[in-house]
C-alpha cells in the first residue's frame, strides 16, 4: 500500500465549494444512487473537486464530507486511498502520468520516465520552476497493447516513443495541446495490429 | 482460427458507428423482448449450457453464479454490478467493449439483471478510464431516450444502469473490495461467506460479473449454446478476447476462439515474437498475477483455462505479455512486485507488509546483491503470503514470483555470482592498493 498524506496547511487553501454548474451536477450524481445511499457518490464528488482545484484540498474534503453528511475522516480516508487523487498541486498545464508497469516497461517506459526527468523535474509530483508542469509514475492505466502510454488529465497518448513524448510535453506547455491527436501517436486506430488491413474493414 | 461469422465484438476497434443505429445495425436490441419472454430460469439454463466462464480472471461459470441469487425477493431489491475496474497489468480488452461497443454491454446487462431479478445494475469503471466512462454513459442515454433502459421500456422490464467509477485501486477490481468502493468506502474486500449473493451491495443480494462476460450474453442467447459449445474444448468453450502486449511486431487486442495455440495467437495477430521465435525468454500468459513460463515451454501451450494449468501457471484474463531476450527477467517481475506492493490494500498483515518484502528483496536480486540461499527464502515466504489473506491480491503477488524462481532461479543464481564476482575482484584490487 502506498502511504499518502495531505499536503503541508501552509499550502492548503482556507476555503472551497463547487461551482454553481458543479453542485448542480452533484445533486443531480447523488440522486442516482437508491435512497440514503448518498455516501456512493464521494469518489465521483471528490473528482469533480479535483478537477475544479486542480487537486484535493483539506477544505474540499470537509466540504464534500458535509453535502453528504458524513464523518470528515470517512472522506479523508478516501481521499488519502484511492492514488487518483492528487494531494497537492500538480502542473497546470499538463501532469504527465506514465505509465511504468511491466507492459510499458518492456516497450520502454523507462525511457520516457528519462525525458520527464529531464524536461519537467527530476522528482516525480513536483512542478517545474514555472508550476505548469509536473509528472508521476503510476502503475497500469490499461492500454497495453498500445505501449509505452502516458495519460494527461483525461486523454491518453499511446505507442509513444521518447521522441514524440517531447513533442507532447511542448506542445502542453505552449497551449497547444489540440493540435495532438489523442490516442495512438503511431498511426494506428486503436488496438488493431498495426499491419492488418483485412481487421480494419471487418472491424 | 475463428470465424469471421462467429465473431461477437464486431466494432472492436471502432472503425463503424459506435451509436444506437450503428449498434442495431450490427444486430444488438434485435427482439431482446423474445429472449426475455423466454423467462429467467431458461436463461439461466442456457448460459449454463454454453459453459461460459467468467471472463475476469478466476473462470467461475456465470450461468451457475446466477443461479446463487434468490429465486424470490424476500423484499431487499437484488443488484447486477457490472465490474469494468480493469487494472490487472497486460489486460486492456473491457476498454475496447466500453468505448467502441457499448451497446453490447448494456443489452447483457438487461438480460442479466432480468436473470436475476434486478431492475438496477451498477458498471463500476476504473477512475483511469474517463474517455471510455463518457462513451458508455453516452450510450447509456442513448438508450434511455429510446426505451431501451428505464421504468417503461420496448421489452416490458424495468431496468436502470448506474454508471460509477473509481479512482485508482487496483484491489477494487475483487468483488466485495468493490462493493465497499461502490458503497463510498475504502475499497478494502470483505470476509466471505457471507456471499455477495446474499448480503451485497448495501446489504442486499448481488451478482458481480466482468464487462467481457455480460457483454457477450446477448449473442449466446441469440444463437444458443451449441453455437458457443462448438467452439474451443470441453470446460473451455467460447471466444475470448486477447491482448498481446511486449516483445512482439505488432502487439493487438483480438477476438480468437479458447483453445488456439500460443504460436499461432502470436504467428496470425500478433506479427511473431520480436526477433523470431528462438528469441522468446518467459511469458506472462494471463495478466499480471499469473505465474511465468518459460518461453521454450510456452509455444505449443493450448490458451484456454485447462490448458494454462499444464504448464502450472493460469489463464487469467487473456491478457498475454511477451518477453524476448534482450529483458531483464528479474527486474520484470521485481515490477510486478512493486505494483503488487502499490496496490495492496493493507488490510491483511502477510499482503501488506509480505508484498513490500518481496518487492525490496527482488529490488537486490535485481543487481545481484543477495545471497543464495534468499532465493529459497523468497519462495518460502510467497508461500506464506499465498492463502493466507481474505483476497486473492496476496495470492496474485506470490504467483509470478513463484514462477520467476521456478523457471529462472539459474540466471537470479548468475546475477548473485557475477555481483559476488565483481565485489570480492574489488576487494583484491583494494588490498593491493593498501600494500
Amino acid at each position: 500500500m502506498s502511504i499518502r498524506r495531505l499536503a503541508h496547511e501552509s499550502i492548503q487553501p482556507r476555503a472551497f465549494s463547487f461551482t454553481a454548474d458543479n453542485l448542480f451536477w452533484a445533486e443531480k450524481t447523488i440522486a442516482r444512487y437508491p435512497e440514503g445511499r448518498g455516501h456512493s457518490a464521494v469518489i465521483p464528488l471528490l473528482m469533480r473537486a479535483q478537477e475544479q482545484e486542480g487537486w484535493v484540498t483539506k477544505a474540499s474534503i470537509k466540504y464534500i464530507a458535509d453535502i453528504l453528511s458524513m464523518p470528515y475522516i470517512r472522506a479523508l480516508e478516501i481521499a488519502t486511498f484511492y492514488t487518483q487523487f492528487q494531494l497537492k498541486p500538480v502542473g497546470r498545464k499538463a501532469h504527465v502520468q506514465i505509465c511504468g508497469t511491466t507492459p510499458c516497461m518492456l516497450r520502454g517506459a523507462e525511457n520516457l520516465k528519462a525525458v520527464c526527468r529531464r524536461r519537467i523535474h527530476s522528482e516525480p509530483l513536483e512542478t517545474n520552476m514555472a508550476g505548469t508542469l509536473s509528472w508521476e509514475e503510476v502503475e497500469c492505466l490499461g492500454a497495453c497493447v498500445n505501449a509505452p502510454m502516458i495519460m494527461i488529465f483525461k486523454d491518453t497518448y499511446e505507442d509513444l516513443t521518447e521522441e514524440r513524448l517531447e513533442e507532447i510535453i511542448d506542445a502542453f506547455e505552449e497551449g497547444r495541446e489540440s493540435s495532438i491527436p489523442v490516442g495512438p501517436q503511431n498511426g494506428r486506430h486503436s488496438s488493431e495490429p498495426i499491419a492488418s488491413v483485412s481487421l480494419r474493414k471487418l472491424l | 482460427m475463428l470465424a469471421d461469422k462467429n465473431r461477437i465484438f464486431t466494432n472492436l476497434y471502432g472503425f463503424k458507428d459506435k451509436s444506437i443505429k450503428g449498434a442495431i445495425a450490427r444486430g444488438c436490441w434485435d427482439n431482446t423482448k423474445a429472449i426475455l419472454a423466454k423467462g429467467r430460469d431458461w436463461i439461466i439454463d442456457e448460459i449454463k449450457a454454453s459453459g461460459l466462464r467468467g471472463r475476469g480472471g478466476a473462470g467461475f461459470p456465470t450461468g451457475v453464479k446466477w443461479s446463487f441469487m434468490p429465486k424470490k425477493s424476500d423484499g431487499r431489491p437484488h443488484y447486477l454490478v457490472v465490474n469494468a475496474d480493469e487494472s490487472e497489468p497486460g489486460t486492456c480488452k473491457d476498454r475496447e467493449i466500453l468505448r467502441h461497443d457499448p451497446h453490447i454491454l448494456i443489452e447483457g446487462c438487461v438480460i442479466a439483471t432480468f436473470a436475476i431479478g434486478a431492475h438496477t445494475a451498477f458498471i463500476y469503471v476504473r477512475g483511469e478510464f474517463i474517455r471510455e466512462r463518457e462513451a458508455l454513459e453516452a450510450a447509456i442515454d442513448e438508450c434511455y431516450e429510446s426505451n431501451l433502459l428505464g421504468k417503461k421500456t420496448a421489452y416490458g422490464y424495468a431496468c436502470d444502469i448506474v454508471v460509477h467509477h473509481g479512482a485508482g485501486a487496483y484491489v477494487c477490481g475483487e468483488e466485495t473490495a468493490l462493493l465497499e468502493s461502490l458503497e463510498g468506502k475504502k475499497g478494502q474486500p470483505r470476509l466471505k461467506p457471507p456471499f455477495p449473493a446474499n448480503i451485497g451491495l448495501y446489504g442486499c443480494p448481488t451478482t458481480v460479473n466482468n464487462v467481457e462476460s455480460i457483454a457477450v450474453v446477448p449473442t449466446v442467447l441469440r444463437r444458443g449454446a451449441s453455437w458457443f459449445v462448438s467452439m474451443g474444448r470441453p470446460n473451455n468453450f467460447g471466444t475470448k478476447l486477447f491482448m498481446i502486449s511486449g516483445h512482439v511486431n505488432t502487439p493487438c487486442t483480438i477476438e480468437e476462439e479458447l483453445g488456439i495455440t500460443f504460436r499461432e495467437l502470436i504467428e496470425k495477430h500478433a506479427g511473431g515474437v520480436r526477433g523470431g521465435w528462438d528469441n522468446l525468454l518467459a511469458v506472462v500468459p494471463g495478466g499480471a498475477s499469473c505465474p511465468v513460463v518459460h518461453g521454450k515451454d510456452m509455444e505449443n501451450v493450448i490458451m484456454d483455462f485447462d490448458g494454462l494449468k499444464e504448464v502450472r501457471s493460469s489463464f487469467g484474463t487473456g491478457g498475454v505479455i511477451v518477453m524476448d531476450k534482450s529483458t531483464d527477467i528479474i527486474k520484470a517481475i521485481w515490477r510486478l512486485s512493486v505494483f503488487f506492493k502499490h496496490e495492496s490494500c493493507g488490510q491483511c498483515t502477510p499482503c501488506r507488509e509480505g508484498t513490500g518484502w518481496m518487492m525490496r528483496l527482488l529490488a537486490r536480486m535485481v543487481e545481484g546483491r543477495a545471497q543464495k540461499h534468499e532465493i529459497d527464502l523468497l519462495f518460502e515466504v510467497s508461500k506464506q503470503i499465498e492463502g493466507s489473506t481474505i483476497c486473492a491480491l496476496g495470492d496474485a503477488a506470490a504467483w509470478p514470483v513463484q514462477g520467476l524462481i521456478r523457471n529462472f532461479r539459474i540466471a537470479i543464481e548468475k546475477r548473485i555470482e557475477a555481483y559476488t564476482y565483481a565485489a570480492s575482484q574489488q576487494e583484491h584490487c583494494l588490498t593491493e592498493a593498501a600494500e
